[in-house]
C-alpha cells in the first residue's frame, strides 16, 4: 500500500502526520483502547443475535441488573443498523428524486405522507413479512425490529438530502459541468459534501426519534405469542409488567448513559469534522468542538484508517475510463406522447387505489365507526393544541431569557437538546404511579405526557432564535426606550417567530406520535386510558384488529398532514418572509 | 453544430439564443452574433447587463446549448473558465481545488500534484496549499480560480467578469499579474475571451473589443485596440478610446422593430430600480459648479468615485424621465431638471409625479387602472403578468420594483407589500 507511507518531498499536502515519524503517542493508546472496546462489544452483540428463535422463547427476559449494559448494547446496535439502512435509502431515493422530475413528483409527496404516519402503524403490518425471511431464527425478528426503527428515521433524512441536492449553488454546478465531471464524480465530489451538514443534523434528529419506539419495536407480536428481543425496550416492558420501579430507574440511567456516549463518541466528532462542508464563506464565530475529534487528530496511527477511507472514496471517484466530453445536459421537456402516457399511468394507479380503498371501506367499516374515529381524532387534537399552547407559554419566556444571555445559552442548549433526544416514555410509569396514587382523572392528567418529550424542541429553538437577535436591534430598542410588553411585541416575538414555528412544528408532529403511547399506559395489571385517537390505535394494535389499526393510522395521518399544510407551512412562510432578520 | 474549418481557435457564426421554455412568450437574448477568436489575442465582450454576453460565454464553454447558429472549435480546442463568484468548493483546500479539473480527467496522483503545485507557484499562491477558501480573501480566491483553470492546459481561457467582485486595488493587482503572465508567455493558453462591464478594464486588457447592445444582444461595434502594452490609463489615446466607447454605448438605441401594437405597447421596457435619492443627487451635482449643467460622463464618474459604467443606470433613468439628456458621451441637464434642482421637497415630488406619468407608461397605466376601479385597488400580480408577456420573470420583478419605488416617492399610488396590492389609499 504505497500511499500510507508516501513521503514525497515537498508534498506538504498529505494530511499532516502521515509524512512525519510514526511513533505512537499517548493519544494513540487512549483512542485505540476505546476503539478496541467498542469493536469487541459490537462483535459480541452481533453474535448474540444469531441465536435460533427457540432459544429466545425458552430464556425469558430477566431483570437482572448485570445484564442491563448488555441489553443497552444490543438496542444501540439495532439503532445503528437501522441508521445504516436509512442512509442507504436516503442516498438512493434522494438522488433519484433530485435527478428526475417525474420521480420527484411521486417521491416527495410520498415522503411527506410517510413522515406524518405514526411509526407504530407500520409495525403491525410488516412483522410477518420479515419473519418469513429467516424462519425460526431470531434474525427475522431482529430484521422486523430494525425495520421498525428505520421507519422512524428515514423520511426526514431523505427529505433533507433531496433539498440539499436541489439547492446546490449554481456556480459550483457550472464548475462541475465545465470540467466534465461524470455522474459518479459529481455525486461524490459535489452533491454529497454539500449535503453533509443537513444530512448529519437530520441523522442526529432521527436517532433521537428512534429511541421513542424502542419499547414497541422490541416486543414483537407474532400470532399469539409475543417475542421479546433482548434489549432495553424489552427490559422496560418487563419492568412495567412486574411493577418494578427500581428496574425502570436503572433503565432510565442506562439510556441516559448510552445517549451521552454515542453523542460524545460518534456524533460530536462527526459534526466537528463536517464543519468544513458549510458553505458560508466566512469563518464562523462559534465552531463545534469535540474532544474525541481532537484526540483522533492528534494520534499518529489512528488517523490512517480514516485517511484510508478518504483514499477509497477518491479512488471510487476516479476509477474507470476517462469520460468522453459530453454536450451540455439540457433538460428537454418530455414529448407530448410520453407526457400523456405518464398521466394515463398515474391516473390508472390512482383509480385502482381509490377502488381498493372504497372496497376496504365498504366491506370492513361502518359509518358509525369512521365517525367515532374522527371524533377521537378531534379529542386528541384538542389535547395536543392545548398542551402546546401551555408549553409555549411556559418555555418561550424561559427560552428568551436564556437566549439573551450567551453564558447561560451555552450551558442550557446542550441540556435542552439532550432532553429532546431522551425518550420521555420511559418516565411514564412514574406518572402513572402518581395518577393512580392521587386518584387523578386520567383524561386530563395523561395529556401532559404527550408533550413531555417534545416541549424541549420549542425551548431550544427559541433559545437559538433569541441568541440570533442582532445586537444593533437590541441597542436601538434600548436607546428608544422600548420596555416590557412593547419590547416583546415589537422586537422579541417577531425576531423569534421563524425559530418558534420550526420548534412548534416539530413538537406538534412528535406529540401526535407520542399520543399513541401516552393515551394508553399500563402499569403491571393496571391500565390507564384516556379517550383519544392514540388510545384507539394502541388498543387496536394490542388486540390485533388490523382494520381498526389501519383506520386509526389513516385518520391520524390525515390530521397531521392537514395541519402541516394548512397551518404550519403557511405560518412558516409568513414567518420567513416577514420576520427573518438576516 | 456544423464543423467549419478555420484557422481561428473558436468561430461563432450567427449565434441565437432565446429565453423561454416550451410554449409561451420568448425573449431574444442573443441575436445573430458572430465572433472569431484567433490565437494570440485577448478579446473582450463589453456590454450592459441584459446584453447576453454571459450567455455567449457559457455557450462557448459548453454550459448552455444555444437555440441557433454554430460554434466551431479548431481541432479539439480545450477551454477553461474563471467565474465571477470564484466558485471554489468550500470543503477542499486550495491544492485540492486546483486539482479539480485534473481529477475529473483521471490524471494520476503524482502528475496531478506536480502540475497543481506548478500552477499554484505560477499564480503566486505558494504557502497557501493547505488553506481552505473561507480563510482566503477575495483576491486570493480568484487566484485559486485562475490556477484551477490554467492547470488543465486549456487553449482558450474564458473569464466571466473575473474582477468585478473584487475591490479596486485587488482587481488592479490581479489584472496586471494576469497581463504579465500573458506577455511573458508563461501560461499555456493561446487566447483569452473576457466578459466585462467595466469600460476601462476592457481597454486596459483587450486587443479586440466587441461592444454589445442590450435587448436583444447584438454586436453593436467591434474595435481593435492597438495601444502598446503596458497601457497607461492617463495616456491621451487611452482616454480618447474610453470616451469613444462611452459615446457608442450612450447612443440612443435604434428604433425597435415593430412591437406588438397592443394596449401593452410601451410597457415592454425594462426599468432599473434606481433610487430617487441617487437621481436627485446626480441632478444636483450636475447643476452645480463646475459642470453647470453639462458634464463629460467619465470625468463626472471619476469625480464622484464611481466606476464609469456605474453611472449609466442613473443617467439613463434621468434621460427616460426627461430630466437630463445623454449624448456624445456627455450628460446634459434639461430645463425640467433645472427646475427640479431649484424646487423644494413638495414641488420636487409634484414635478417628479408629472414626469413619471408622462414618460413611464407603466406608471401611468397603473394609475389609470386604479382610477377606473371602484375600490381603487389592484393586485400587483396583474401587472406582473402583463410584464412577463414581454420579459423574463426576473426582469418583470425588477421593473415592478422600480415603478413601485418611484410611484411611492411621487405619491402617485400606494403599495402594500404583504398583500402585494396597489391602491390609492393614504398609507397612514
Amino acid at each position: 500500500m504505497a500511499f500510507f507511507f508516501d513521503v514525497t518531498r515537498g508534498a506538504r499536502l498529505l494530511s499532516p502526520g502521515l509524512g512525519r515519524s510514526l511513533r505512537p503517542s499517548w493519544a494513540d493508546a487512549v483512542a485505540l483502547l476505546l476503539l478496541a472496546a467498542l469493536a469487541v462489544l459490537a462483535v459480541h452483540g452481533v453474535m448474540r443475535m444469531r441465536v435460533p428463535l427457540a432459544v429466545l422463547e425458552a430464556r425469558p427476559m430477566s431483570l437482572d441488573l448485570a445484564r442491563l449494559p448488555f441489553y443497552a448494547l444490543l438496542t444501540t446496535l439495532r439503532m445503528f443498523a437501522a441508521l445504516a439502512v436509512s442512509l442507504l435509502f436516503t442516498f438512493v431515493v434522494g438522488t433519484l428524486a433530485a435527478r428526475s422530475r417525474r420521480a420527484a413528483a411521486l417521491i416527495v409527496p410520498a415522503l411527506d405522507i410517510l413522515q406524518s404516519v405514526p411509526v407504530l402503524g407500520f409495525l403491525s403490518f410488516t412483522v410477518s413479512f420479515f419473519m418469513g425471511w429467516f424462519p425460526g431464527s431470531q434474525l427475522g425478528v431482529e430484521c422486523a425490529a430494525v425495520f421498525a426503527i428505520f421507519t422512524s428515521q428515514a423520511w426526514n433524512m431523505t427529505f433533507s438530502f433531496y433539498q440539499s441536492l436541489r439547492t446546490v449553488p449554481a456556480d459550483l454546478d457550472e464548475v462541475a459541468r465545465q470540467f466534465g465531471f461524470s455522474r459518479r464524480q459529481r455525486f461524490l465530489r459535489l452533491d454529497l459534501p454539500f449535503a453533509m451538514p443537513g444530512l448529519i443534523w437530520n441523522t442526529m434528529m432521527s436517532m433521537s426519534g428512534g429511541w421513542f419506539f424502542v419499547v414497541a419495536s422490541e416486543a414483537i407480536t407474532v400470532g399469539d405469542t409475543t417475542v421479546a428481543l433482548p434489549g432495553i425496550g424489552s427490559w422496560l416492558a418487563q419492568a412495567i409488567a412486574q411493577e418494578d420501579l427500581r428496574a425502570i430507574g436503572w433503565a432510565v440511567l442506562a439510556m441516559a448513559v448510552v445517549i451521552l456516549l454515542y453523542d460524545q463518541l460518534v456524533f460530536r466528532p462527526v459534526v466537528t469534522w463536517a464543519d468544513k462542508f458549510r458553505v458560508e464563506l466566512t469563518a464562523a464565530s462559534s465552531r463545534p468542538r469535540s474532544w474525541v475529534y481532537a484526540l483522533i487528530r492528534r494520534t499518529q496511527w489512528l488517523r490512517l484508517p480514516f485517511a484510508l477511507i478518504g483514499r477509497v472514496l477518491q479512488w471510487l471517484a476516479e476509477v474507470g475510463p476517462r469520460p468522453a466530453p459530453r454536450a451540455p445536459a439540457v433538460e428537454r421537456p418530455p414529448g407530448v406522447l410520453s407526457r400523456w402516457l405518464w398521466r394515463g399511468a398515474v391516473a390508472a394507479v390512482c383509480g385502482w387505489a381509490v377502488w381498493l380503498l372504497a372496497d376496504f371501506a365498504v366491506t370492513h367499516l361502518s359509518v358509525a365507526q369512521v365517525g367515532q374515529v374522527l371524533w377521537l381524532g378531534c379529542l386528541t387534537l384538542l389535547r395536543v393544541t392545548v398542551l402546546l399552547v401551555l408549553a409555549s407559554l411556559l418555555w418561550v419566556p424561559v427560552g428568551v431569557w436564556v437566549g439573551m444571555r450567551p453564558a447561560w445559552a451555552q450551558r442550557v442548549q446542550p441540556v435542552a437538546q439532550f432532553l429532546a433526544a431522551f425518550p420521555a416514555n420511559v418516565l411514564f410509569p412514574f406518572a402513572v404511579m402518581a395518577i393512580v396514587g392521587w386518584h387523578l382523572d386520567p383524561e386530563v392528567w395523561l395529556s401532559p405526557l404527550m408533550v413531555l418529550g417534545t416541549q424541549w424542541y420549542i425551548l431550544f429553538n427559541v433559545i437559538a432564535g433569541a441568541s440570533a437577535i442582532p445586537a444593533d436591534l437590541k441597542e436601538a430598542a434600548q436607546v428608544f426606550g422600548l420596555r416590557g410588553w412593547q419590547r416583546w411585541r415589537r422586537l422579541i416575538l417577531p425576531a423569534i417567530l421563524p425559530f418558534y414555528v420550526t420548534g412548534a412544528l416539530t413538537a406538534a408532529g412528535g406529540s401526535w406520535n407520542a399520543s399513541i403511547v401516552a393515551e394508553s399506559i399500563s402499569w403491571g395489571q393496571r391500565h390507564l386510558q384516556a379517550t383519544g385517537l392514540g388510545a384507539y390505535i394502541a388498543q387496536a394494535t394490542e388486540q390485533g384488529d388490523t382494520v381498526a389499526v389501519a383506520l386509526g393510522v389513516i385518520v391520524m395521518s390525515v390530521f397531521v398532514l392537514g395541519f402541516t399544510h394548512l397551518l404550519w407551512r403557511p405560518l412558516y412562510r409568513v414567518a420567513e418572509r416577514r420576520f427573518r432578520v438576516a | 453544430m456544423t464543423a467549419i474549418t478555420s484557422p481561428a481557435l473558436i468561430d461563432v457564426r450567427g449565434l441565437r439564443h432565446v429565453y423561454g421554455k416550451g410554449e409561451g412568450s420568448h425573449r431574444l437574448v442573443l441575436d445573430g452574433v458572430d465572433l472569431r477568436l484567433p490565437a494570440g489575442e485577448i478579446v473582450g465582450l463589453l456590454g450592459r447587463s441584459g446584453s447576453g454576453k454571459s450567455t455567449l460565454l457559457r455557450s462557448i464553454a459548453g454550459l448552455i446549448a444555444p437555440s441557433g447558429g454554430a460554434i466551431a472549435r479548431a481541432d479539439d480546442t480545450r477551454v477553461a473558465m474563471v467565474f465571477q463568484s470564484f466558485a471554489l468548493f468550500p470543503w477542499l483546500t486550495v491544492l485540492e481545488n486546483v486539482e479539480t479539473g485534473l481529477q475529473a480527467r483521471h490524471v494520476p496522483v503524482r502528475e496531478r500534484r506536480r502540475r497543481a503545485l506548478q500552477a499554484i507557484d505560477l499564480i503566486g499562491l505558494d504557502g497557501f496549499e493547505n488553506a481552505y477558501p473561507k480563510e482566503l480573501s477575495g483576491g486570493m480566491r480568484q487566484r485559486v480560480g485562475l490556477a484551477r483553470a490554467l492547470v488543465v492546459d486549456p487553449d482558450v481561457l474564458l473569464l466571466d467578469e473575473p474582477f468585478s467582485a473584487l475591490d479596486v486595488l485587488t482587481a488592479e493587482t490581479l489584472r496586471s499579474d494576469l497581463l504579465d503572465l500573458w506577455a511573458d508567455g508563461r501560461m499555456p493558453i493561446q487566447a483569452m475571451l473576457m466578459v466585462t462591464h467595466n469600460i476601462e478594464e476592457a481597454v486596459l486588457m483587450c486587443d479586440r473589443l466587441l461592444v454589445f447592445s442590450s435587448n436583444p444582444g447584438r454586436v453593436m461595434a467591434e474595435l481593435r485596440i492597438a495601444l502598446p502594452r503596458p497601457r497607461d490609463r492617463h495616456d491621451p489615446a487611452f482616454r480618447a478610446l474610453v470616451e469613444d466607447i462611452y459615446v457608442r454605448m450612450t447612443q440612443p438605441a435604434p428604433a425597435r422593430p415593430a412591437a406588438p401594437a397592443s394596449a401593452a405597447a410601451g410597457l415592454a421596457g425594462v426599468l432599473a430600480p434606481v433610487s430617487t435619492n441617487a437621481m436627485a443627487g446626480l441632478l444636483e451635482t450636475l447643476a452645480a459648479a463646475p459642470y453647470e449643467g453639462k458634464a463629460d460622463l467619465p470625468q463626472l464618474a471619476a469625480a464622484l468615485h464611481y466606476e464609469a459604467d456605474e453611472l449609466f443606470p442613473v443617467a439613463e433613468t434621468l434621460q427616460h424621465l426627461r430630466f437630463a439628456e445623454l449624448g456624445d458621451g456627455d450628460l446634459r441637464l434639461l430645463a425640467a431638471g433645472r427646475r427640479y434642482v431649484q424646487a423644494g421637497v413638495d414641488q420636487r415630488k409634484q414635478l417628479f409625479a408629472q414626469h413619471l406619468q408622462s414618460y413611464v407608461p407603466l406608471a401611468a397605466h397603473i394609475r389609470r387602472v386604479l382610477d377606473d376601479r371602484a375600490a381603487h385597488q389592484a393586485p400587483a400580480r396583474r401587472f406582473r403578468d402583463e410584464l412577463e408577456d414581454h420579459m423574463s420573470p426576473g426582469y418583470a420583478e425588477q421593473t415592478l420594483q422600480a415603478v413601485v419605488q418611484w410611484g411611492r416617492y411621487a405619491e402617485l399610488y400606494a403599495y402594500d407589500e404583504e398583500a402585494e396590492r396597489f391602491s390609492l389609499d393614504d398609507p397612514a
